[in-house]
């Protein structure tokens, strides 16, 4: 049974009196213990997707279950204990006035989970970052060790799932390259599953075992890494995506 | 025909702890040419780009044993004469649109605010230039975006703004500040279009600031690699994946290729000789 299943999920705004479709119709499942990608411009609905099944976005259609189960409205402890997101912006998503050691404890203290003191510094050395980090503020800290401490900061409650947007992006080639091979080392130490947004077809492939390529809203075409590796597309976006990848272009040369 | 020469600049900051060196001793030149500026974060790329500008504020302090713009001397030339180069003959588009725009002028009264003032032009004059500027930069519904506000425009919109306002006054060197990395890969080749065309159909001189390696090799005819504010490789972008420096070598590998192994991605060694 799969995880995480989506079927036929929509997502409609209202922005100026206008209808928004910024999801139609895009159904998707993910395996425990597998890596999924979710791949397309920015519009495409990749992290409304992700925002969709946090509750962050309007649902308009279809259905979202975790474990078997459809996920409540609101969405509860529960849930939250069971899957966390990492945010694309590490300059955003920690709180400018909060320490990273209340940053890092405020989940543990919303589930009535004792002892954070062991548990913020087991989780300050599980991303790699010295224990007295703790009592730092976010601006004290570099754009890759702030991605640290939100991925630590998703991780406080061991859940099985992680839905990680673009959590790479704002980052330098170097450290990229640290923060991913971080992802994956979790991922394989505590049998994760990952459902991965990103418009960087490379980290895309370098991460996940399958990938759904998006475009206006809708899904265009799945692949097996296999079939992205031997450039298998079918259809001609998810080629067009798959030229400009600068990788490709160097390889050209 | 060089554009701009930099012999030996230095970019200082006085801080509690010491003076901070951010560029130590940078020198190239540039024709009317490509040429790609990489590195870190905190390699010095930025502040090398701002002090040509002169755009370094106090307590920031810029030596040059010599820095000429067109033969023109911007170290002794006057905040004046500064003034009259910067967005005329120079300009730089700066990496992040979220903070560069103003929040509450719409687009349109940011792209001919410049017309108005300094080349005089007439509302409906100033208007058609701007619009003209949208069209250049492939924005394909230029009255709607004229009239919004920049939160209204996604990353890429506004990168594209910024890019627009910055060649209405059609200069002679533009200093892009990683234009490209906010964007999607599809909407960074249309940009890198757009800017090659510029180089290419008006002779400007392009200083292409960027993180990323291998776009900068795909678009750059040359390539200085900068780290901790000194340059330790220059090279043509076509001997790139030749490179010698450690370092270069480095920023190269870390990055995922599709179909590549998924062995842990080689992190950089800080640590070497040529690091201190």
């Amino acid at each position: 049974m799969p995880l995480i299943e989506v079927e036929n999920l929509s997502v409609t705004y209202t922005a100026k009196g206008r209808d928004v479709r910024a999801v139609q119709e895009v159904s998707l499942s993910v395996a425990q213990g597998e890596s999924y990608g979710l791949v397309g411009e920015s519009g495409s609905g990749k992290s409304t997707i992700l925002r969709a099944i946090c509750g962050l976005a309007p649902v308009s259609g279809g259905t979202i279950r975790i474990g078997g189960a459809e996920v409540p409205t609101p969405r509860g402890k529960t849930f939250s204990s069971r899957v966390q997101m990492v945010f694309q912006d590490p300059y955003a998503s920690l709180h400018p006035r909060h320490t990273i050691d209340s940053i890092l404890s405020e989940p543990l203290a919303i589930h009535g989970i004792g002892d954070s003191d062991a548990h913020v510094r087991r989780a300050l050395s599980d991303v790699g970052l010295p224990a007295n980090f703790r009592f730092r503020y976010p601006h004290q800290l570099s754009g890759g060790q702030r991605q640290r401490v939100a991925i630590a900061r998703a991780l406080m409650l061991a859940p099985p799932i992680l839905l990680l947007d673009e959590p790479t992006s704002a980052l330098d080639a170097s450290v990229q390259a640290e923060v991913l091979n971080l992802l994956n080392r979790l991922r394989a130490e505590r049998n994760l599953t990952f459902l991965m947004v990103s418009h960087d077809l490379a980290v895309i492939d370098h991460m996940c075992d399958r990938v759904l390529v998006m475009q206006h809203g809708r899904a265009v075409e799945e692949l097996t890494r296999d079939a992205l590796a031997h450039a298998e597309m079918t259809t001609a976006y998810a080629r067009s995506l798959f030229d400009a990848s600068a990788d490709r272009m160097l390889g050209a040369l | 025909m060089t554009l701009l020469s930099v012999k030996n600049l230095r970019v200082t900051f006085e801080t509690e702890t010491g003076p901070v060196q951010a560029v130590r001793g940078v020198s190239f030149s540039l024709g009317r040419e490509r040429l790609g500026i990489v590195g870190e974060s905190g390699s010095g790329k930025t502040m090398t780009g701002r002090a040509v500008l002169r755009l370094i504020r106090p307590p920031g302090r810029i030596e040059a044993d010599e820095m000429r713009f067109d033969g023109m001397d911007l170290m002794a030339a006057s905040e004046s004469q500064m003034r009259a180069l910067r967005g005329q003959r120079i300009a730089m588009v700066m990496q992040d649109p979220k903070y560069s725009l103003n929040p509450v002028m719409t687009v349109g009264q940011q792209l001919t605010e410049g017309l108005r003032q300094r080349d005089r032009l007439g509302k409906a004059d100033a208007v058609t230039r701007a619009l003209a500027a949208l069209q250049a930069v492939q924005i394909r519904d230029p009255e709607r975006v004229m009239a919004a506000y920049p939160h209204e425009l996604s990353g890429g919109m506004g990168q594209r703004v910024m890019i627009a306002m910055m060649l209405i006054p059609e200069p002679d060197l533009l200093i892009a500040d990683e234009p490209t990395s906010a964007l999607d890969v599809t909407v960074q080749a249309e940009v890198l279009s757009i800017l090659d065309g510029l180089v290419r159909d008006r002779g400007m001189g392009l200083i292409f600031i960027s993180h990323d390696l291998r776009l900068v090799a795909r678009f750059c005819d040359r390539v200085l690699v900068m780290y901790k504010g000194r340059v330790v490789e220059e090279l043509a972008a076509s001997d790139l994946m030749a490179a010698q420096h450690p370092y270069t070598r480095g920023l190269l590998n870390c990055l995922p290729r599709i179909g590549g192994s998924r062995a842990p991605l080689p992190g950089l060694d800080r640590n070497a000789d040529w690091a201190v």
